[in-house]
């Protein structure tokens, strides 16, 4: 039988993906470029029994899907830049209290309004240091309408698999364009179902570490009673000062994401076995660049492109082995230069990085990306 | 007998961290009343709060409680609710976490109509931060920012409530310890979106400021003030001068409930599909 094909925007995919992951729960504020996330899912949700609800603001629809999750639910949330810097600190609150969500962010011009229908890409930092205080980060970075589809769909079984706030920023440009787009069959592609307690729930502690790094998580009103806080917290959910546990909750915290980079870490190599530049490029970027590496093989220049699909936590190993190995790395990028600090770091000063930044609204095409390469001795 | 308190609270997470002379407890201890007497089920009862001196309640209760972030405990309670219509969902929290930072949430649980119940502590000030005044702290009255006295006009809660959309609005005092469940009980089996508000009191930070010599004095006053709704009704506009209502202050059976709206959303949707 064939597949199921249609034209959708971005967006249109991201709210289809979320329901394909098996979300329930979507709470939201109207904001340019992600609103269509919003109209989809208040038609199409409530077929299957699913709630959508349109909050006062945007801290409250993130803390909509908070409590939602707590009481089961798979959540999903749509944002862009401003709604991005509102729902920070409650973000922070998912990370600490161990909530499972998805935080879709279309990344436009910023700070502040800047320039709401125009693409950027400089919502990348956000995504790490946005909220307060340490605290794991997973953000994936989509390049076409069929890959926003199956890393929302993937963002939904990270933050499952993980129990942490799971973030998926296309810029506007993927979050805009119309593309074909397949849509896999039902169980073609796992959805992994929240992982919930098997003691009785007079034993039930919602931090048991007993369970290994990532603890079981009970609903409310499952038949389990437990306490959920913001505060530093001990395995049974109750506050604490002390500082021995303040330390080992932290660390696990950050450990969940640390010790799965492999698992979690996605990203596209291409023609770069033997390359001697590599464009390392991620969301619709990527497109120019990978146009811009065909061209310049064509005249004889060994270029590749690494590009990024799994932005936190950063490829850091990946990174490293190809600064040993070519001679330059080009970076374009829709900010005034984000990703490049992190290919810096990695780099570690063994090549030069390269940046190309654009925050004019304007796409970078590949002729500007093939300058740079050329600049690569 | 004495009525068993502890049948309602954690096991160890006693003493709680409110100052001696504080209302909270009375207010908790009629919340456990009230829970009691409607035989709510511990596992289908969620108390939500924010942050705050008040907020801290829910940690004692033995239920399913949420602790959430300051100002955002309806917002969070609202997707509870969502999720799980079925389970009994109970906000408790402070005037400054709910009229301030939380204003928001609170004027659109109040206008959604949604099947909660609002419990604010209301003590005119920020006790937890150490006494800055809130959207209650009555006008020249003292707080630790406002040394010269209080510039700003207070919020009657209870009229923001009903003006917002609320269909049970109830008032009563940390002194009326008696009536405290009997309101909070009625407020719960109210279907839809329910605020009850209890005139506090923080010795601590308030009181000591603005020439309350003890907590008693403190009591006194609020007994004073409080008029039960009936009792006003016989009273002429120069005996109500500086009075406060207390008791159901209003009440609307026939506004439509919202996760009832919504489970019609859904038949709609799946009728059309």
């Amino acid at each position: 039988m064939s597949k199921k094909v249609a034209f959708l925007q971005g967006n249109e995919a991201a709210a289809h993906g979320a329901l394909y992951a098996g979300c329930d729960f979507f709470a939201g504020y109207p904001i340019t470029p992600s609103t269509e996330v919003s109209e989809v899912l208040s038609a199409e949700l409530p077929k299957t029994g699913g709630k959508f609800l349109q909050m006062e603001d945007e801290i409250a629809a993130m803390a909509a899907i908070l409590g939602a999750s707590l009481a089961g639910a798979k959540v999903l949330t749509s944002t862009s830049g401003p709604g991005l810097s509102l729902k920070q600190e409650l973000i922070g609150y998912g990370c600490i209290a161990e909530i499972p969500c998805v935080v879709y962010n279309v990344m436009r011009g910023g700070p502040s309004t800047g320039m709401p229908t125009g693409p950027s890409q400089s919502d990348v930092m956000c995504a790490k240091w946005g909220t307060h205080g340490d605290h794991p980060a997973i953000c994936l970075v989509p390049a076409s309408v069929q890959e926003t589809y199956e890393e929302v769909i993937r963002a939904f079984n990270l933050a499952e698999k993980y129990r942490t706030p799971v973030m998926v920023m296309p810029d506007e440009i993927v979050a805009h364009m119309r593309e074909r787009i397949v849509f896999p069959d039902a169980g073609e592609i796992e959805v992994t179902p929240r992982k919930t307690p098997t003691v009785p729930p007079e034993q039930y502690k919602p931090y048991d570490t007993s369970f290994g790094d990532v603890p079981p998580l009970a609903a409310f009103g499952s038949g389990y009673k437990f306490h959920v806080t913001g505060l530093n917290k001990m395995q049974d959910g109750f506050p604490t000062t002390k500082a021995d546990v303040v330390q080992a909750e932290e660390e696990r915290q950050i450990r969940k994401v640390d010790a799965n980079i492999d698992d979690i870490v996605t990203f596209e190599e291409y023609l770069l076995e033997d390359a001697d530049v590599v464009v390392v490029a991620y969301g619709s970027t990527s497109r120019s660049a990978r146009y811009a590496v065909n061209v310049a093989r064509e005249q004889g220049i060994k270029a590749g492109m690494f590009r990024i699909k799994t932005f936190w936590p950063f490829p850091d190993k990946q990174i490293k082995a190809l600064a040993a190995k070519v001679k330059g790395i080009v970076i374009p990028e829709m900010n005034l230069g984000m990703c490049s600090l992190e290919l810096e770091r990695c780099a570690q000063g063994k090549v030069p990085v390269l940046g190309i930044f654009r925050v004019d609204g304007e796409p970078i095409n590949p002729d500007q990306i093939l300058e740079k390469i050329k600049e690569v001795k | 007998m004495a009525f068993d308190y502890d049948k309602w609270i954690r096991p160890g997470k006693l003493p709680h961290i409110w100052c001696p002379g504080c209302g909270h407890g009375i207010v908790m201890k009629g919340l456990i009343r009230a829970m009691d007497s409607l035989n709510l089920k511990k596992e289908e009862t969620a108390v939500v709060s924010g942050i705050g001196c008040a907020s801290r309640l829910p940690g004692y209760i033995d239920c399913c409680t949420l602790h959430t972030a300051h100002g955002r405990a309806a917002a969070f309670a609202t997707g509870v609710k969502m999720a799980k219509p079925e389970m009994n969902v109970i906000l408790v929290g402070g005037d400054g976490d709910g009229t301030a930072i939380g204003g928001n949430h609170f004027i659109h649980a109040c206008r959604r109509n949604i099947n909660m119940t609002y419990i604010i502590m209301n003590n005119y000030i920020y006790g937890m931060t150490g006494g800055q005044f809130s959207p209650c702290t009555p006008t020249g009255h003292k707080a630790s920012t406002t040394p010269y006295g209080n510039p700003d006009p207070g919020f009657d809660i209870a009229k923001l409530a009903i003006g917002a959309g609320a269909t049970f609005v109830a008032r009563g005092t940390a002194f009326h310890a008696n009536q405290i469940d009997k309101l909070i009980a009625e407020a719960i089996q109210h279907k839809g979106f329910s605020v009850v508000e209890i005139l506090d009191d923080c010795p601590t930070t308030y009181g000591r400021r603005n020439k309350y010599k003890s907590v008693i004095e403190m009591m006194n006053r609020l007994k004073e003030v409080a008029v039960p709704v009936k009792a006003a009704e016989k009273m002429t506009a120069e005996q109500l001068q500086g009075k406060i209502l207390t008791g159901v202050l209003y009440k609307d059976e026939t506004k439509p409930e919202y996760t009832a709206e919504y489970a019609k959303v859904i038949e709609r949707a799946q009728a059309a599909k």
